[in-house]
């Protein structure tokens, strides 16, 4: 893509480059949210899971501060070309790091459940490792915005593959554990919707990856990665109740 | 999956006017370069770019006007309806009949709206008596738009008019030769939002009728307007393709530059 110039009107580009920089702001808050919930929940940390889902509420209120700043430009600026692509991929960027963060919040509440439990085998190491992924995943992801850099953004797409694949082997030690004892089963459930939760944040990540192809080439990636997320579809694992339809 | 907005995107594809290979020179100054565009049917084609970029003199190509001007030259081939309109044989006048235009300013003659709009159809051997002309002076307002605000007062002067009556009032006039095309230089710089509103609207009904072909400085009345945008730069057409796709994904830098409000 080539590069663009300044706008004439100097007060247009420090409204964009004030929006960039609070979706910077943002993903921080998201990216370091995971990390903290993932490391909490290893560590059975009550006091950090709690940090985590206090923190929350600042992710919240960017997502609205953009939200208010995007509409403004929109009504003053009316952008059009890239200006347009940029304010409607940071409109989806932040809704969609506004979610990652509600998931690390829930992990942070499961946790808060967790440790009253026995632990279950080695399984929340298990998951950090899959949130230590998927938030490189993230920030890779904004990485690839900030340098409007397609390729990027295309290898994290790819990516999610791997998460979805650590989400299928953890599904099935989830249900060997609960075969052998019952009494882990309230643990594994808890831990089964954080797994689901990550997977669900990697679907996020590829969707602000989408939108990184969207804003420098106008155009929505086309849809041939392959869903190695089978859960969903084959009976011996789970029946077809997947509500997200992914 | 649609929404009706994307009804209103749709056009004939029947090309009206076709320009290949159009050169205008002003002397030594090579204004217009190798332009090729076909301008369709019932569509409403803008034509943008900055100040001296030649899309005024190109739109004035459409209808022969710079032959008004001494130096002026034109090469090249533009057809109306599969015809060269700078063939010998054409009559400048009777072309014009077929391809009307309204200007920047409001220009009506220091005549009654009345005399303003019949004066076409007279030259033109229209109608055959009283009664003829008043149907065709009362259908002209209509499709200006002007009839319900003029009908009481056809007697009056067009200049006594408001700035937007009188442009709808120049548009009716145009329109009274039962013109094919309907050229537009500029025709709401010198009007109010709530007047622009009104022949933007207008412009839109017309566009059943006639090809509109409009020249505007603003990029948000070209995608209002119209479903066919150009973009001329320096005498070059640089751009040309569906208005949604101009604004929200062009493929020219030069497109993108000027339609984003960036230093070229």
């Amino acid at each position: 893509m080539h590069e663009l110039s300044e706008h004439i009107s100097s007060a247009f580009d420090r409204d964009l480059e004030e929006i960039q920089a609070q979706i910077m702001k943002m993903g921080g808050l998201v990216e370091a949210s995971i990390m903290q919930a993932a490391k909490s929940l290893e560590a059975r940390d009550e006091e950090q899971a709690e940090v985590v889902r206090k923190g929350d509420e600042a992710i919240d209120a960017l997502e609205e501060l953009i939200n208010d700043e995007a509409a403004r430009v929109i009504a003053l600026r009316a952008p059009t070309a890239i200006d347009l692509r940029v304010i409607l991929a940071v409109l989806k960027i932040s809704a969609n790091l506004e979610r990652i963060g509600d998931y690390s919040k829930n992990m942070a509440k499961r946790t808060s459940v967790l440790v009253q439990l026995p632990a279950v085998g080695g399984t929340a190491s298990a998951l950090r490792r899959m949130a230590r992924e998927v938030e490189l995943m993230l920030k890779d992801a904004l990485d690839a915005y900030i340098q409007r850099d397609t390729a990027l953004a295309m290898d994290v797409i790819e990516r999610d593959n791997d998460v979805d694949n650590m989400y299928n082997t953890l599904f099935r030690e989830f249900l060997t554990f609960m075969l052998e004892d019952p009494r882990n089963i309230t643990a594994c459930m808890h831990l089964h919707f954080i797994a689901k939760n990550i997977e669900r944040m990697g679907d996020h990540v590829t969707a602000i990856a989408e939108q990184v192809v969207f804003l420098t080439t106008g155009e929505m990636p086309d849809e041939a990665r392959s869903k190695a997320d089978r859960t969903s579809r084959d009976a011996s694992l789970a029946p077809d109740m997947d509500a997200h339809g992914d | 999956m649609y929404d009706a907005a994307q009804s209103e995107r749709t056009v004939t594809q029947d090309v009206k006017i076709a320009a290949r290979d159009v050169q205008v020179y002003y002397g030594d100054n090579h204004a217009i370069k190798d332009v090729d565009v076909d301008i369709e049917d019932k569509t409403v084609t803008a034509f943008i770019g900055p100040s001296g970029c030649g899309k005024s003199t190109f739109l004035r190509c459409l209808n022969r006007m710079n032959d008004t001007i001494d130096i002026c030259r034109v090469t090249g081939q533009i057809q109306l309806d599969g015809e060269d309109i700078y063939d010998k044989r054409v009559d400048p006048v009777q072309l014009r009949a077929k391809v009307g235009m309204v200007f920047q300013k409001p220009n009506p003659f220091p005549k009654s709206i009345y005399d303003n709009v019949a004066y076409g159809p007279k030259i033109h051997g229209m109608a055959r008596n009283k009664a003829e002309l008043d149907d065709i002076v009362e259908r002209a307002l209509r499709r200006g738009a002007l009839w319900d605000e003029a009908k009481d007062r056809l007697n009056e002067p067009g200049t006594g008019l408001s700035g937007g009556q009188q442009q709808r009032l120049c548009i009716a006039r145009a329109v009274a030769t039962e013109p094919e095309v309907l050229l537009m230089d500029e025709p709401c710089s010198a009007l109010d939002p709530i007047a622009t509103a009104q022949v933007e609207e207008l412009i839109d009904e017309l566009r059943r009728d006639y090809s509109v072909v409009i020249v505007t400085h603003s990029m948000q009345q070209a995608a209002r307007v119209s479903q066919r945008t150009a973009f001329f730069h320096l005498g070059n057409l640089v751009e040309f393709g569906e208005t949604g796709k101009i604004f929200t994904n062009p493929e020219d830098p030069r497109t993108e530059s000027y339609i984003t409000g960036r230093i070229g």
